[in-house]
């Protein structure tokens, strides 16, 4: 299995596939919303956001700490610390890696 | 879901009073179009509401509600069009105050037209709102804003082609630049006249249609008027607590049982039902919108990898905040004190010249109250002005939306988050609006929280104190007790934000979600009228609130016997000397303190009557020394500049909290905390032997 995505850190070793939360996705990577945890209240507001499971998100800004800025559905959205750790999501790779799966 | 009385409206309106021909003339007026405004925020709908409205509008409250009930009306051609400018909303889920405003108003009141702006630039996420405004029964208009931000975003919309797909009117617009008014106004009277068939409305997905039919079924007959028996169902499948609190009564406790054991089978449905509208979504704009290929840098990009640096951004915000008081101060201080020497002075010294025939009561309530309290107040407009259009160009720009998001790591230590810091930050210029402006604010407890701590923030009628009195006593280091009060404040402000998100939050997490707006041209209009509302709202509270107690301060200064010395105010103060013995002052600074309650500037007005300096203060300058250490000059400044918010700011937490309780505890609090301090430090002070 090959990662094409340079940009994840290497260090971290994140596969394409593999489940994070949303919060450990880092700068310049996308991933697939998978599942959001948390309150109805939460749900309903980051999913009318765009945050559906299956919607593709961009990290824009993830300095590890403090809140993020991620790109969903042509918005940019500055979510805290906290809310971008209960939004789970499947990192994306290259599509072979999909496929294979 | 076709609304049988659209037809019936349309046809009525033929032969109405909209109709050109020879039907007799209605009386004028007598031909009104109701149009409700609705989009998501950040879309431009204040602009296409100005632009439409002037300043022939009307901004009050909800019933009952905080939230800003905007209404105008356009006049065309004869008709008059009335227009409500419902809150800006991402959704209709009754998540929040706004969305069960605007679903209710467009449910309840039933608009002849409901016009929906959407950002063409993020066409994607504003068509959900539509698809979820379409379920309701009212003929809609799409208004696509922003065209020109979203062809430089290299995007391709053809307005023709989404207008077939969604089979209602869509008018493409760039309201910044008086672009697409006309046409949407025509577009409105024509969808009022001819009625509005064949749109596509979206669906629910599959594997939930036998689901919401089960409890359509289960509530059939039971939903109250005027809602949707269809949409009631949907609500309730989504999870609505609203919507199903209000069926939950309607519905006997047997049929109840049963729909509850359908919705518990699907507690999970709201996600299903988003994404079934997002796909429908996608299915509208799929040949309507080319999207370039992802990874190119946009500006915003480039701007925002400074603008929202942990490091760098940071630095921007203290330059931005800088110049904003560098703007206001230079070019505001002037003007303020201008007006003060030659309008109320000047006009307090006609008044007693015009009127000398006059009883003293008289003179005295016009000079004193009426000019020195209320009319002293008025010329800190030009400072609020030039505060407030910088800040309006900010939020229009789309800076603010960062700033908030730079502040969210500092603000999440008083378990705030980044959003209060904005109207914590107006509260630099004047705390009535800072308390307003906490609305924003979307958790209920976070904006309580914001609202207390606001008054600590110092305003410009305190700072003008601290610039008059400081260099009395500190000459040229005044400018770093100046800014180490303002410092003071803030760490305190922090202090009391920590304590009280254990009081009021419990601890509690707030969620911290917000757009942030891809920058762009700022708009004059919109900017002016930001500043007019704001700046009305201060000058009505001068011109009442104000104005009130300044008169009642003002008679409890010369009751019963016209002197100063012997007037009940000073008997207060000297009841209060116990107190004001901590801090090395004496009756009279506390007086000043208590006056300082109508409006902060009456604290320098207050000691020229009662050390009869001379109305203008010059002569405190000679006196005050006598009666002060700098030790206690600086204690006394402490406690003005953190004591209770003046009488317009407690009104305003009042009305903004609804409650009584949070407004006592407030002043409660500040009155504790600005005398704990400033003691603490007029103590510390001896105990070191500085200043005494």
């Amino acid at each position: 299995m090959r990662t094409t995505n340079h940009t994840l850190a290497q260090d971290t070793a994140l596969k394409s596939g593999q489940r994070i939360t949303l919060s450990a996705l880092p700068s310049g990577n996308t991933g697939t919303v998978a599942e959001l945890q948390g309150g109805r209240g939460f749900t309903t507001r980051m999913a009318a956001l765009g945050f559906t499971p299956g919607a593709s998100v961009t990290m824009m800004q993830n300095f590890g700490r403090g809140p993020v800025i991620v790109l969903v559905r042509g918005t940019r959205i500055a979510l805290g610390r906290g809310e971008a750790e209960r939004v789970w999501i499947t990192l994306n790779g290259d599509k072979s890696h999909e496929e294979s799966r | 879901m076709k609304n049988p009385d659209e037809t019936m409206r349309s046809a009525s309106s033929v032969l109405g009073c909209c109709a050109e021909g020879d039907s007799p003339s209605p009386p004028a007026g007598a031909c009104t179009v109701r149009v409700a405004l609705v989009g998501q925020p950040n879309v431009g709908k204040s602009t296409v509401f100005n632009l439409l409205t002037g300043l022939n509008q009307h901004v009050g409250n909800w019933p009952g509600k905080t939230v800003e009930r905007k209404e105008g009306i356009h006049r065309c051609d004869g008709v008059d069009i009335q227009i409500v400018d419902l809150p800006g909303t991402y959704s209709l889920t009754a998540n929040s105050l706004e969305e069960r405003i605007t679903r209710d108003y467009i449910i309840r009141e039933r608009p002849d037209v409901v016009v929906m702006v959407a950002d063409a630039a993020s066409l994607e996420r504003n068509l959900y709102l539509l698809s979820e405004i379409l379920c309701l029964p009212a003929p809609v208009v799409l208004a696509l804003n922003m065209i020109d931000v979203a062809q430089q975003q290299g995007l391709g919309i053809e307005p023709h082609v989404l207008e077939a797909a969604l089979g209602l009117p869509v008018v493409p617009m760039v309201a910044s630049k008086n672009q697409g008014v006309r046409e949407l106004v025509d577009t409105v009277l024509r969808v009022y006249r001819e009625g509005q068939r064949g749109v596509c409305r979206p669906d629910i997905r599959e594997d939930h249609r036998q689901v919401l039919a089960e409890i359509a079924d289960l509530i059939a007959g039971s939903v109250p008027e005027p809602y949707p028996e269809d949409w009631v169902a949907l609500k309730m499948l989504e999870g609505d607590e609203e919507i199903t609190e209000m069926m939950r009564a309607r519905l006997s406790p047997e049929q109840w049982e049963r729909v509850h054991r359908v919705l518990m089978r699907h507690e999970d449905a709201i996600l299903a039902i988003a994404g079934g509208r997002y796909e429908w979504v996608r299915r509208m704009t799929r040949a309507a919108l080319t999207v370039p290929k992802a990874g190119q840098i946009t500006l915003t990009d480039r701007i925002d990898k400074v603008a929202t640096h942990p490091l760098w951004g940071l630095f921007v915000l203290l330059g931005v905040l800088g110049a904003i008081f560098w703007l206001t101060y230079t070019i505001g201080s002037p003007i303020q004190a201008f007006l003060d020497t030659y309008l109320v002075q000047a006009g307090a010294e006609w008044v007693r010249t015009a009127l000398s025939g006059a009883p003293w009561w008289v003179v005295g309530l016009l000079a004193d109250g009426v000019i020195g309290g209320a009319g002293m107040v008025l010329t800190f407009l030009p400072i609020l002005v030039i505060f407030f259009a910088v800040l309006g160009a900010l939020e229009d720009i789309g800076y603010m939306a960062r700033a908030a998001y730079v502040m969210d790591r500092f603000m999440h230590l008083m378990g705030l988050h980044g959003k209060s810091f904005l109207p914590l930050f107006l509260g630099f210029g004047c705390n009535v609006p800072a308390v307003m402006g906490a609305r924003i604010v979307d958790s209920p407890k976070a904006r309580l929280l914001t609202i207390l701590v606001a008054p600590l923030v110092p305003c410009t009628a305190r700072m003008a104190v601290v610039a008059v009195l400081a260099p009395i006593f500190f000459g040229s280091a005044a400018i770093w007790v100046s800014w180490g009060l303002i410092a003071l404040s803030l760490v305190v402000l922090a202090v009391a934000g920590i304590a009280l998100h254990e009081l009021v939050l419990g601890g509690e997490h707030v969620a911290f979600i917000m757009e942030l707006p891809l920058y762009h041209q700022p708009n004059a209009r919109t900017i002016g009228l930001s500043v007019w509302q704001r700046t009305m709202g201060f000058v009505r509270k001068a011109g009442t609130i104000i104005l009130i107690v300044s008169v009642v301060v003002w008679a409890l200064s010369v009751l019963p016997h016209g002197q100063v010395d012997t007037s009940y105010l000073a008997a207060v103060g000297r009841f209060l000397t116990p107190l004001g013995a901590l801090l090395g002052v004496g009756w009279q600074m506390m007086v000043a303190l208590l006056t300082s309650f109508v409006a902060k500037e009456n604290t320098i007005a207050t000691l020229s009557v009662l050390l009869g300096a001379g109305a203008e203060g010059a002569g405190l300058a000679q006196v005050l020394p006598t009666l002060l250490t700098p030790a206690s000059a600086l204690a006394f400044l402490i406690v003005q500049v953190l004591f209770i918010p003046c009488a317009a700011t407690v009104a305003t937490i009042r009305q903004e909290t609804g409650s009584w309780k949070w407004t006592a505890l407030s002043v409660g609090m500040l009155f504790v905390i600005s005398f704990t301090v400033g003691i603490g430090a007029y103590q510390l002070a001896r105990l070191v032997g500085w200043g005494v």
